[in-house]
């Protein structure tokens, strides 16, 4: 039960981050369409991590809710990929990180649609729904962005360069990914690092942006080792359950 | 066929005649010029008041204590932004560009509400704001629904829905947190009280000092006064606050036999000094604006460029 509750905690703690990440956006965008399409991603994403923290819960047994796995844990415990903590340098930036992760959540429940654990097919089912439009919103700005001025193109090159060696992460089998493989509950992810390879190289063609060459690798998250940035996420987000431990709100 | 030019005031006539015969004014039709700078005026600082309200909720976001409340936050702020646009949208069939609203924001040339120069300092904070803020101004934009330039009113028709959602939601936290610990009751009673003036604020000057309000009546821009609608938020309001055992900062409150209140008038001079740029937040707020924009500008050009090749 504990490396079943661990694989579901990875795919529940990359939205969570990803979309606190998303949400302090909120306002921030280039103008007023694109902060609204922002936020559409951030709700999905809270929405997915909602759905399988209370899942989580429940198969726990212990009488604790979703809001308590999502908000009462210590950094170490947190199972998401390094390459969502990563700060909203710019546009550019939050644009790369949310395409290198659209097109692994895209291929990742594409493969979880055939799940033999019953909530995962579902969420699975659900969520490449929401995803099949933000990896086309992403590809979309990466290709816009890559054939546009000369200064996007520089500021895209360099967020695509920048965030790449935090790309493994999303690859790298934890001991949970090996075990649910082998019960046909997870999926294999050397099949989604290959589909996610060929899409991240055709979009990058079609921007005309390079593909990065560097092998220096980060491989952070999900055994729980982070980067100095979850520590401020958590402490921003914990704050309230943290101070007011007894509040209902 | 030969056609005859009316005279302006045979125009006026015309025009005049439409709005009392509770006709839309439509964005084609003539209109005097008065009406149309008075319209751009209200639509526009309209419009900013939404998009530069997104900023004292947006603090809280990534510190809401629920991903339910996160949800709920980030939904409504969402709404906020595109009540922006319909009002941009609106604005824009007046002859003027988002961007010119946009540049005469970041001159002072165009002001927003100013109930978003007060700071959003706890949770509470986006009760009383939902709550009392959103509430001022649902009481104002019902009214506004009956507005006579068409796709003002067609505007305030969709945001209306969206906005009683969000009073409820705002007076959901706070009678959530009413309900919860000693903290969490004095948090709510501590936003009421810094909320309450800056929400009665929100409908303006007493109607014998806002000089506009004459024509922007006979016009049918505005359906009631600025008192008057105030008086309604102010009946409908107390109650809600007593029901959920919070009490209104106001020594003078007493209830009358016609099921109105007597109350104390608002510190004017704190009103001006904030219209006047001096809240606690005025600089805060446009210099976000500004930064977000200037951040943004090489995404808006470079996405102008490729669909222009596009084309």
């Amino acid at each position: 039960m504990e490396t079943k509750i661990k694989y579901y905690l990875q795919i529940a703690d990359n939205a969570l981050i990803l979309s606190h990440r998303l949400s302090e956006y909120c306002s921030r965008a280039p103008f007023l369409e694109e902060d609204l399409a922002n936020t559409n991603v951030a709700l999905d994403l809270i929405g997915l991590a909602e759905a399988v923290y209370e899942e989580v819960a429940r198969m726990e047994g212990k009488g604790r809710i979703g809001d308590n796995i999502a908000y009462l844990r210590k950094e170490n415990e947190y199972v998401n990929s390094i390459l969502v903590e990563q700060p909203n340098e710019d546009f550019a930036h939050i644009m790369a990180r949310q395409f290198y992760t659209d097109a692994f959540h895209f291929y990742f429940f594409t493969e979880l649609c055939n799940s033999k654990d019953e909530f995962l097919q579902a969420i699975a089912h659900k969520s490449l729904k929401e995803v099949t439009y933000h990896l086309r919103r992403s590809s979309e700005w990466i290709i816009r962005l890559g054939k546009g001025t000369e200064e996007a193109k520089q500021r895209t090159q360099t967020a695509i360069d920048k965030l790449w060696k935090y790309t493994p992460a999303f690859f790298i089998e934890s001991k949970a990914d090996v075990q649910m493989l082998k019960n046909e509950v997870g999926v294999d992810l050397h099949t989604v690092y290959n589909q996610w390879k060929q899409k991240v190289s055709e979009v990058l063609y079609l921007a005309h942006l390079k593909i990065p060459t560097s092998d220096f690798l980060i491989k952070g998250g999900k055994e729980g080792v982070h980067s100095e940035y979850l520590g401020y996420i958590l402490a921003e987000m914990q704050f309230l359950p943290n101070k007011y431990p007894d509040a209902v709100w | 066929m030969e056609t005859t030019k009316k005279s302006e005031k045979e125009l006026l006539l015309e025009f005049e005649e439409k709005i009392n015969g509770e006709q839309k004014i439509e964005p084609l039709d003539w209109m005097p010029e008065e009406y149309r700078q008075h319209l751009i005026r209200q639509i526009s600082q309209h419009a900013h008041s939404e998009v530069i309200g997104m900023q004292p909720e947006g603090n809280w976001i990534t510190r809401a204590p629920s991903l339910k409340s996160k949800k709920v936050l980030l939904a409504k702020i969402q709404d906020e932004g595109g009540h922006g646009l319909y009002l941009y949208s609106a604005a824009e069939t007046l002859g003027v560009t988002r961007d010119q609203f946009i540049q005469w924001l970041h001159e002072g040339k165009s002001k927003y509400a100013s109930v978003f120069n007060y700071a959003a300092l706890t949770w509470a904070d986006m009760g009383a704001i939902g709550w009392l803020v959103d509430g001022a101004a649902i009481t104002n934009q019902v009214s506004l629904q009956r507005t006579s330039y068409g796709p003002y009113s067609r505007a305030m028709v969709r945001i209306c829905k969206e906005e009683s959602f969000h009073q409820r939601q705002g007076y959901k936290i706070m009678q959530n947190m009413m309900e919860g610990t000693k903290d969490q009751q004095e948090m709510a009673q501590d936003a009421l009280n810094r909320w309450w003036w800056p929400a009665l604020m929100m409908f303006g000057p007493h109607d014998g000092d806002s000089p506009r309000t004459n024509l922007a009546m006979k016009w049918k821009i505005k359906r009631e006064t600025n008192d008057q609608l105030r008086e309604k938020f102010i009946n409908k309001t107390i109650p809600q606050a007593e029901l959920i055992g919070l009490k209104v900062p106001d020594s003078n409150l007493e209830l009358l036999t016609d099921g109105t209140y007597k109350h104390s008038d608002i510190n004017w001079d704190e009103f001006w000094q904030v219209v006047n740029g001096n809240g606690p937040c005025n600089q805060q707020r446009l210099a976000h604006h500004i930064k977000v924009h200037n951040d943004g500008a090489w995404v808006r050009e470079s996405a102008m460029l490729t669909s222009l090749i596009e084309e």
